[in-house]
């Protein structure tokens, strides 16, 4: 039997409808439109205010006699404040002073002097080189090399530069587990999973127009974080945009499928979110979004980065970095594809639509 | 298609259902057989099984015994989404999305179903013109009701399923809801529907099965079933002592007695006799009269005969 050519009544292939519906849907609620676009933008801009690095660091002296002060007057890199004591102290011990200079006179015919400062923080000795070599200067010392400053402002060391692509990979994360876990759940406790299910609708199309609203946002979410911190502060990237879209695309389907996975049987809000919770916080904390997971003990580090955010991170960051993506990032989008793989054929097995 | 007798004259039928449940047997051998064209109705009260012999009806729901048969075709076939184009269905307690319109929800439907009605006729069909554009959130529980019969309606479907359709609406509502079942039958359509009201299993109902504990324990048209009684007026008594139901039974003009919430319902073939034969026997057993009504024999009588409970007792 020749089927004749559906027209469908003023409506689209059902895959595009879905699409179209799940878009309109995200849109209409403000609450995800915030959490997905404006919280990265607002925790970048607050994290990367809180951690700047102005390139000329001046450190910030406290002194208890104005006879140090006169001093150390014209030092380029020092701030130097006349205190008493106690207070000085005090300001050393909260962090506001990185060095205490005082002078201690004794037998020496030289002028003595006293350096507190905290020798486990770099400001502090970074703080006590620069004050020792302003002192030295001050009471005539002469220099017995002479050397020419170069500095590179090397961009792509500072900590918001870190920070941009962990960033990215957390909220593709974010948006990826929540926005396709609750809506499917919700849907499911509505009874509208079954509704669907009464309908000639394909169910792959169901599952798969959630992947192509995430793969549209996706590219919305990145934009506007790379944006931001290329506004802001600066941050390029330097690999080819099209290596940080087939990363970003990459990311988002892999955690799009993780989402799918874990609401796959959900039929409580509770119990997804408690699952979405259950993943995503290790990755939070492990994944090196906001500190380098190379600071946990390196016999981890192979078990990290087969976490599918670490993989998102480390990509991210070798793109942003101008790495060769095929060389660079090859380990990582292979990581991506295998959660993303396994978790999409799981899900689709396990889906309940009642 | 499949040309038997069946398929042609015959719109579903089940033959010894049973669908069991930890603990519980929801179905319990149920035959049914719903003619093309005709609106057939199960009513029952909360928990007879209605819900789940209409899902396996609708192929949402596979029983453990039985046979079922769809606008001639069984379920579980590779011809079950051909089956879906032609079948429309309102579930129970759907929630369709809050944050789509009336105009959008119905245009997602359509977009399942190869064939069937331009979406603005269906909005039209259910009355929604005016709400097109309002999101489904804002929508009563009227409209939302109509609004699930015209994604059920899209399809130009042969036989629609419409579980518990008006249940928890007042009842300008249900009238609305009932117009837009009508107009489908207008059309040539079969519809098999669950009710736990009797007004909407008589105003709509060519044929009913009345289903109690997943069985079917009456069948026939509302008018049949009602004449079943014997009687065409039910009185209804509360009294004060101790009566004998062998006696009430067999005074003149009474068809039959049953006991209902701790009084009696008394089948009456002819008010004019059996009224004063009543209040005759209880003057002569002491028993002094705390209430009395009288009211035409209904379906909801039916079942209360049947299985001593009403349809709303739970």
């Amino acid at each position: 039997m020749v089927e004749p050519k559906a027209s469908r009544g003023g409506a689209l292939h059902p895959l595009a409808e879905l699409t179209r519906v799940r878009m309109l849907e995200f849109l209409r609620e403000p609450e995800a439109v915030f959490w997905v676009f404006v919280f990265p933008v607002l925790l970048a801009l607050a994290l990367g205010i809180a951690f700047r690095e102005s390139g000329a660091t001046s450190y910030r002296v406290g002194v208890t006699d104005p006879a140090i002060a006169d001093r150390l007057a014209g030092a380029a890199g020092l701030t130097v404040m006349t205190m008493e004591p106690a207070p000085a102290l005090e300001a050393l011990g909260r962090g506001r002073l990185d060095i205490v200079v005082e002078a201690a006179p004794g037998e020496s015919p030289l002028p003595q002097f006293v350096f507190r400062f905290d020798p486990a923080r770099p400001e502090g000795r970074s703080a006590r080189l620069a004050v020792d070599d302003a002192l030295q200067r001050a009471y005539g010392r002469k220099d017995l090399v002479e050397h020419r400053d170069e500095p590179t402002a090397e961009r792509g060391s500072r900590y918001i530069d870190f920070l941009i692509p962990g960033l990215i990979g957390l909220n593709l994360m974010g948006s990826g587990m929540w926005g396709i876990g609750f809506s499917i759940v919700v849907a499911r406790t509505r009874g509208l999973l079954k509704r669907f299910a009464a309908t000639p609708m394909r169910r792959p199309h169901y599952l798969v127009s959630y992947a192509l609203s995430r793969l549209l946002f996706l590219v919305l979410e990145v934009a506007a974080i790379v944006g931001f911190g290329w506004l802001i502060f600066g941050v390029a990237v330097r690999g080819p945009l099209l290596a940080l879209l087939a990363v970003a695309i990459g990311g988002g389907l892999s955690f799009a499928a993780l989402g799918l996975l874990v609401a796959a049987r959900s039929r409580t809000i509770e119990s997804v979110s408690g699952w979405m919770n259950l993943i995503m916080l290790p990755m939070w904390l492990l994944s090196g979004s906001f500190f380098s997971y190379e600071r946990f003990p390196e016999a981890f580090w192979p078990a990290i980065r087969l976490l599918p955010l670490t993989a998102v991170n480390d990509a991210l960051r070798a793109v942003f970095r101008g790495e060769a993506l095929l060389g660079g990032a090859l380990p990582e989008l292979a990581v991506l594809a295998v959660w993303g793989l396994v978790s999409f054929a799981i899900a689709v097995r396990r889906f309940r639509w009642h | 298609m499949h040309g038997t007798e069946n398929g042609r004259t015959v719109a579903a039928r089940c033959v010894g259902l049973v669908k069991r449940y930890p603990g519980v047997v929801a179905v319990d051998g149920l035959d049914l057989e719903v003619r093309r064209g005709e609106c057939f109705g199960l009513l029952g009260p909360n928990g007879a099984g209605k819900t789940t012999t209409v899902e396996i009806l609708e192929g949402l729901n596979t029983p453990d015994d039985g046979v079922v048969e769809v606008l001639g075709q069984r379920w579980g076939t590779r011809d079950d989404r051909l089956l879906r184009e032609r079948i429309g269905i309102q579930l129970q307690e759907t929630q369709l999305a809050d944050k789509l319109t009336v105009a959008e929800t119905v245009r997602l439907f359509r977009s399942f179903y190869r064939h069937g009605r331009p979406v603005d006729e269906v909005i039209a069909l259910v009355s929604l013109d005016e709400k097109r554009s309002a999101r489904v959130g804002k929508l009563s529980g009227g409209q939302k009701q109509r609004l699930a019969l015209a994604c059920a309606l899209v399809s130009a479907p042969e036989l629609m399923f419409l579980d518990e359709p008006t249940t928890g609406l007042d009842p300008q509502a249900r009238r609305h809801v009932w117009d837009v079942v009508e107009s489908f039958r207008q059309g040539g359509g079969t519809v098999i529907l669950t009710t736990h009201y009797m007004e909407e299993a008589a105003r709509l109902c060519d044929r009913l099965a009345i289903v109690d504990h997943g069985r079917r324990i009456a069948l026939g048209t509302p008018a049949e079933l009602v004449a079943s009684l014997g009687a065409d007026q039910i009185l209804e008594l509360h009294a004060g002592g101790e009566l004998d139901p062998d006696r009430l039974g067999t005074l003149p003009g009474v068809a039959g007695v049953s006991a209902r919430n701790g009084g009696w319902m008394v089948r009456v073939r002819d008010v004019g006799a059996a009224l004063p034969a009543v209040l005759g026997e209880l003057e002569r057993a002491g028993a002094p009269l705390e209430q009395l009504t009288t009211h035409q024999a209904t379906l909801e009588d039916v079942f209360v005969h049947l299985t001593g409970r009403g349809l709303r007792d739970g």
